[in-house]
């Protein structure tokens, strides 16, 4: 870098000869990146080295385990892993169709380009609220409405299991809701970007072909930006598995298996933000062994979404 | 410039006596935190040269903090384990400093304070074998009382607290069935309902579902203005929860030569069931004896003085009989 840079141009005036020095930028930034890489090699080691005894003492029975009881040294994380995955998995179901609606809203001519950026703002201004203060819009705003409409929900169509009573307010559905609204910004922020990313000339031809406008964004963009909006989809996923404070606000913090939506969970993250401060022994190292699942499936799911992502971008690299 | 440097060694010198004076640093149980607090501000005012920093951040970091010897003194709502007493090399003394009692705090709408709960109701409903307020369990001691078809919510705490243990221990006691369904520790599963953090947590949650039950401090149930419920005590009688019931309680515990009395189900006929005194952790010898002094003087003054400004705060007034020996024990620290 910069070895062509003339150090005897007319105007400027030859104070000191041009001499080869190392990049500091360069190395800077080398520094900046294994630093980060390091950090993150540090913190999973120390978390599998703090989680060992309970590994070495529970091992795959930790996995497949339903009882969590610290006072009889029982830990089980299934029913955790599955609150998990449950109220993510509701959550995206919730907020995909209607971040990616909000996306081709967006991408499309439907409305004048300065209103489309306003409304752009907002909903990526969604991201920007902190996590407590979703977790209290949940207490005053959905808990009520879930307390209100769960009972008669369940009374009415509790024979479906997922639906069964009693309903409590702080459920796996009021903490499902609020992820949803959490989740959103991610989905709609990456699937807009991929509907703008895919080429003018394919709608063109698409148009041209005699296509009405819902025809070509139902045959030609969605299936175009679809990889993108899966990685939307995947990152949001990893984004609400992660999520702690407003879950644990909401969820009820039960460690009992149920199949209600209606019925408290838990989070890995919630029984992590619960029981740290107090646990002690093999506690500790039950709960390093939960937070090493935890760090491992969205790591997992992350690195899932950016190769599909990744696999995009290259794939319609051509049509451009 | 020299004035300088001879205004810095004024202000270094002046800091320098600042810390001649005694800092105490403590950590501990949450549950005391407030009369700690006050004691310590109170204390302060009284001898300026001593301050008492006390963070309160949970039994179990309280004890561990003490041990590591980051604290001059710790707190717990739990007395010390003979393991954890091995672990500082038995240079512990465990004092009891005040004392509570954890109350049922429901929400029923159109019942005012004063629900009656008999031994099998409150664990039928801990348990969730009673899953509806109008349960002919419940009704059976409430004559006066309307009872609405109305489902049981039970909310417990979701993370470990000296609370949670104390009235685990006391519901192990009482019943077989629940000591081994649940069994007592601080952090324990609970076959129904829900989970809050800490007592304001529990307490939220309580006020904001109809049909809720929960267990709370006594002192944080009544700031918050919750309803409490009667418990029926090993005598057969319903008591309230209230500052006399609870001492009560303590004057009919015999406290053992070590400090270290668990009640879990008191025997006298107004004694209020669900109590707990909460320790001061000291070391029995310091190296620094400033520290020492200071240690001995704040315990005894939370012992004397402290002591009648906690009915105001919703904890118990020691007996007397109960700080005779605590001072006793007190006067050997070195």
């Amino acid at each position: 870098m910069g070895g062509n840079i003339s150090t005897t141009g007319p105007s400027r005036p030859v104070t000191q000869e041009y001499r080869p020095r190392p990049d500091f930028f360069r190395i800077a930034c080398l520094l900046a990146s294994i630093l980060t890489i390091t950090l993150l090699a540090f913190i999973v080691g120390e978390i599998l080295f703090k989680a060992w005894p309970a590994i070495s003492k529970f091992g795959l029975g930790f996995i497949t385990g339903i009882q969590w009881s610290p006072n009889r040294e029982v830990f089980g994380v299934l029913p955790v892993l599955i609150g998990t995955a449950a109220s993510s998995f509701l959550a995206l179901l919730l907020a995909l169709p209607l971040g990616l609606a909000i996306a081709l809203f967006l991408s499309e001519d439907f409305l004048p380009p300065a209103i489309r950026q306003v409304i752009r703002f907002v909903v990526e201004l969604l991201a920007a609220i902190p996590s407590v203060v979703y977790g209290l819009w949940g207490i005053f705003v959905v808990i009520p409405l879930v307390q209100k409409y769960g009972a008669v929900i369940a009374a009415k169509f509790g024979f479906i299991p997922f639906l069964a009573g009693p309903a409590y307010g702080n459920s796996l559905l009021t903490a499902s809701l609020v992820l949803a609204l959490m989740v959103l910004p991610t989905i709609t922020a990456i699937s807009r970007s991929s509907l703008v990313a895919v080429p003018y000339a394919l709608r063109e031809g698409s148009y041209a072909l005699g296509a009405t406008r819902w025809e070509t964004i139902l045959s030609v963009i969605i299936p175009t930006a679809a990889p993108g909006i899966v990685a939307s989809g995947i990152l949001a996923f990893g984004r609400a598995m992660g999520e702690t404070m407003a879950v644990a606000m909401l969820i009820g913090n039960s460690q009992r298996l149920s199949w209600s939506l209606l019925s408290p969970s838990n989070t890995l993250s919630a029984l992590l933000a619960n029981q740290f401060a107090e646990a002690d022994g093999i506690q500790v190292s039950a709960l390093m062994y939960a937070a090493a699942l935890l760090v491992m499936l969205t790591l997992g799911v992350n690195i899932a979404g950016e190769a599909v992502l990744r696999r995009t971008q290259k794939a319609t690299a051509g049509l451009r | 410039m020299t004035r300088n440097i001879l205004l810095a060694t004024l202000l270094a010198a002046s800091v320098f006596q600042a810390n001649a004076a005694t800092a105490l640093n403590a950590s501990g149980a949450t549950f005391p935190a407030p009369l700690y607090l006050r004691w310590a501000a109170d204390f302060h005012k009284a001898n300026a040269d001593t301050t008492v920093n006390y963070q309160g951040v949970g039994s179990g970091a309280g004890v561990k903090q003490f041990s590591d010897g980051i604290t001059d003194f710790g707190a717990s709502d739990v007395a010390m384990s003979d393991a954890e007493i091995t672990k500082v090399s038995g240079n512990v003394l465990m004092l009891p400093a005040t004392a509570g009692t954890i109350v049922l705090a429901y929400n029923i709408p159109g019942v005012q304070a004063g629900l009656k709960l008999s031994r099998d109701a409150y664990i039928g409903i801990l348990l969730g074998t009673i899953k509806s307020w109008n349960d002919p369990i419940i009704a059976k001691d409430n004559s006066g009382i309307t009872l609405p078809n109305l489902p049981v919510t039970v909310v417990a705490r979701s993370d470990g607290s000296g609370t949670t243990a104390v009235f685990t221990a006391h519901l192990d006691a009482v019943s077989a069935d629940f000591a081994s369904k649940v069994g007592s520790g601080k952090s324990v599963t609970w076959p129904v309902g829900v989970a809050g953090k800490g007592n304001d947590g529990v307490t939220a949650l309580i006020k904001q579902t109809p049909g809720a039950i929960g267990y709370v401090e006594f002192g944080y149930a009544e700031n918050n203005k919750l309803t409490m419920a009667a418990l029926q005590n090993k005598a057969g009688n319903f008591i309230s929860p209230s500052i006399e019931s609870g001492a009560a309680t303590l004057a009919s515990v015999n406290l053992p030569e070590n400090l270290r009395a668990f009640i879990t189900d008191p025997e006298g006929a107004n004694d209020y069931p669900i109590a707990t005194f909460t320790w001061l952790l000291v070391k029995k010898t310091y190296t620094d004896a400033a520290k020492a002094a200071a240690v001995k003087a704040f315990v005894n003054y939370g012992l004397t003085t402290g002591q009648a400004v906690a009915p105001e705060l919703g904890y118990i007034t020691l007996p007397a009989n109960v700080v005779a020996k605590v001072q006793a024990a007190l006067a050997t620290v070195k």
